[in-house]
C-alpha cells in the first residue's frame, strides 16, 4: 500500500471510528453500560453534544495550521471528515434540543428562536453549516469552482457564532466559553498573522519589477 | 394571615425510598421520645455531628406533598452550590473534606437575641420536622425533596426583631480553604440571600439540617440551609453562617450579579419568562429522558399559602 492507500484504507477509518465515539459513549451511558449521564440526562446530552460540536470546529480548523507549521500535507485529507463531524455533533445538539428539551413542541421553539438570540446564534451557526455539509461532495465542489472557497469561508463565521452561543448561553462561569474563545481567536489569529506574512511576501517580491 | 392547609395532603401516604426510611425513623423517633419523656427533656432537637447519622425525634409536616420524593443520589449529585464549583456534580466532588463542625451563627442586628451562637445551641429549642417539598431550580428543573428541618417563623419569633426588622439577611460561610468555588470570581462572595418578614414569618419556610431522615450532605449546605419551596432553589442559602434583621432591603448575591434575570424574590412563575429561557415547563429530576417536561405552578403550586403576600405586587417587574 502506497501513503494515500494507507491514508484511505487505515488511517481514515480509525479516525473516523474516533470521531464516533463520543456519539457512542452517550448511547453506552444512557444504557448504563459504560457510565451514567447523571442526574438531568436530556441536559448531559445537549451538553456533550454541543460542547463535541464545538471541538470539533475548533480540530478541523486547526489542521491548515498545523500543516503549515509542520509540512505535514497529508493532515488536509482529514479536513472535510472533521468538518463533517462538526456538523453531525451541531446537528445531533439541535435535535436533543427540539426532541429531548423542547418535546416537539413548535410554539416553544418558535418562541426560543424569536425571543432569545443566543438561541438564534446557535440556529445559524447550524444552517451556516449545513449548507457547508451540502457542498461537501466533490462534484459538487468541481461544479462550484471558486464560489466553493467564498462560501466554505463561512466556517470562520459559524465558529464565531458557536463560541458565542455558548458564551452567552452559561449563567454565570465563563471559563470554559473563555478557553473556546481563546482557542478560536488562536486559530483565526494565525491565519491573519499568515496572510499578512504572504501578502508582505508578494509586495516585496513585486517591488522590483515596478 | 389566614394560613390555608393544602387540599392535596395524605400525611400518612408516602412512597418509595421516603416511606421505607421513614418508618425506621418513626419507630426510632418513637422510642427516643418516650426515653427523653422519662428524663424531662421532650422536644429538643439534637444533630449528631456525624456524617448521614439518622435524626430522631422528626415530626411529620402537612405541608408535605404526596409526591414521589427523587432519590438520595440525584438529591445529593446534582447540585448548584458554587463554593465548590459551578459544575453540577462539583459540589459532590468537592465538599467530601468539608468540616461542618465545630459550627457557628451570628445573629446581628434589629433583635432580642442577638450575638454568636454554637449550631447546636441554636437548633436545640426547635422541633424537627420533615417537610417533602418540591423544589424548583431557577434553571426550568425540579425535584421533590424531603427535608428535615426547623421552622424559619418559630426562629424568628425566639429571636425576638424588633419593629425596626423589615427583612431578613442570611450569609455563606466564606472559606476558600474549604470551599475551593471561592478561589474564583464566580460571583460576589459571600453568597447572601434574604427574605421580608412576612415571606419568613409565613409557615413553609424551614432551615434545614436533614435531607432523607439523616443529618444534611455537605454538598446540599451542611449543617443547616434555608429552604423556601415557593421561590426559585438560588433563594434557599446553604451553610449558613449569618443572620441579619434589618430595616432595608438586603443585597443579593444572584441579583447582584446579573439583575435584569434574577430579582429578590425569586418567585417560582410560569409566567414570567428568564431572558434567556422559559419558565413555563420544567424537567422533573429522575423523570428518564424521554419524559416530556411538566408545567410549572405559580409559586410552585404553594400559592394557597404564599399568594396572599404579594397582593398588589406587580409580579412582572418584581420577579
Amino acid at each position: 500500500m502506497n501513503t494515500l492507500q494507507q491514508i484511505r484504507f487505515v488511517w481514515k477509518p480509525l479516525v473516523f471510528l474516533l470521531c464516533l465515539l463520543p456519539a457512542a459513549l452517550v448511547v453506552t451511558d444512557a444504557a448504563g453500560l459504560t457510565g451514567t449521564l447523571g442526574a438531568n440526562p436530556v441536559e448531559e446530552i445537549l451538553d456533550r453534544f454541543g460542547n463535541w460540536g464545538l471541538r470539533f470546529i475548533m480540530i478541523t480548523l486547526a489542521i491548515t495550521p498545523l500543516r503549515r507549521a509542520s509540512g505535514w500535507n497529508w493532515l488536509s485529507r482529514f479536513r472535510r471528515m472533521l468538518g463533517l463531524f462538526t456538523f453531525f455533533y451541531v446537528l445531533m445538539h439541535f435535535t436533543t434540543w427540539v426532541v429531548l428539551d423542547r418535546d416537539l413542541r413548535l410554539s416553544e421553539i418558535v418562541e426560543d428562536l424569536t425571543e432569545r438570540p443566543f438561541v438564534l446564534i446557535g440556529f445559524s451557526a447550524l444552517l451556516i453549516l449545513t449548507a457547508l455539509a451540502a457542498t461537501s461532495f466533490t462534484a459538487i465542489r468541481r461544479r462550484m469552482g471558486q464560489h466553493w472557497q467564498t462560501l466554505h469561508n463561512a466556517v470562520y463565521a459559524a465558529a464565531i457564532l458557536g463560541a458565542w452561543h455558548y458564551w452567552w448561553q452559561v449563567k454565570k462561569d465563563i471559563a470554559e466559553p473563555l478557553i473556546y474563545a481563546a482557542i478560536l481567536a488562536g486559530l483565526l489569529g494565525a491565519r491573519i498573522i499568515w496572510h499578512l506574512a504572504r501578502s508582505r511576501k508578494r509586495h516585496q517580491v513585486a517591488r522590483p519589477a515596478q | 394571615m389566614l394560613i390555608r392547609k393544602p387540599a392535596d395532603i395524605r400525611p400518612s401516604e408516602i412512597t418509595s425510598e421516603t416511606n421505607y426510611l421513614n418508618r425506621r425513623d418513626f419507630l426510632r423517633a418513637g422510642a427516643i421520645a418516650g426515653g427523653s419523656m422519662i428524663a424531662g427533656a421532650a422536644g429538643a432537637a439534637v444533630i449528631p455531628d456525624t456524617r448521614q447519622a439518622l435524626l430522631s425525634g422528626v415530626k411529620k409536616s402537612v405541608f408535605s406533598t404526596d409526591e414521589e420524593a427523587n432519590s438520595y443520589e440525584d438529591i445529593t449529585t446534582y447540585n448548584n452550590f458554587y463554593e465548590f464549583g459551578t459544575g453540577k456534580s462539583d459540589p459532590y466532588r468537592n465538599a467530601q473534606d468539608f468540616k461542618p463542625r465545630p459550627w457557628s451563627i451570628e445573629v446581628s442586628g434589629h433583635a432580642e437575641k442577638t450575638g454568636i451562637f454554637d449550631f447546636e445551641d441554636f437548633i436545640k429549642p426547635f422541633d424537627l420536622e420533615e417537610r417533602i417539598y418540591r423544589m424548583r431550580c431557577v434553571e426550568a428543573w425540579s425535584m421533590v425533596i424531603p427535608w428535615v428541618g426547623i421552622s424559619l417563623a418559630d426562629v424568628i419569633k425566639h429571636l425576638q426583631p424588633t419593629s425596626k426588622a423589615k427583612f431578613i439577611a442570611f450569609e455563606t460561610l466564606n472559606d476558600a480553604e474549604q470551599m475551593p468555588g471561592l478561589r474564583r470570581r464566580s460571583l460576589d462572595w459571600p453568597y447572601r440571600e434574604g427574605l421580608t418578614m412576612a415571606e419568613a414569618t409565613n409557615p413553609l419556610p424551614i432551615l434545614a439540617v436533614g435531607i432523607y431522615g439523616k443529618t444534611i450532605p455537605n454538598q446540599n449546605g451542611a449543617p443547616i440551609r434555608l429552604v423556601v419551596p415557593w421561590k426559585y432553589g438560588f433563594k434557599g442559602i446553604k451553610s449558613i453562617v449569618k443572620i441579619n434583621f434589618t430595616s432595608s432591603r438586603p443585597r443579593t448575591s444572584w441579583n447582584m450579579a446579573a439583575p435584569n434575570e434574577y430579582g429578590f424574590y425569586a418567585n417560582v412563575n410560569p409566567n414570567v419568562s428568564h431572558p434567556r429561557w422559559s419558565q413555563a415547563r420544567e424537567r422533573r429530576i429522575g423523570s428518564g429522558i424521554f419524559a416530556d417536561k411538566q408545567e410549572t405552578l405559580m409559586f410552585n403550586g404553594y400559592g394557597e399559602q404564599v399568594a396572599d403576600l404579594y397582593k398588589g405586587l406587580d409580579l412582572r417587574r418584581n420577579y
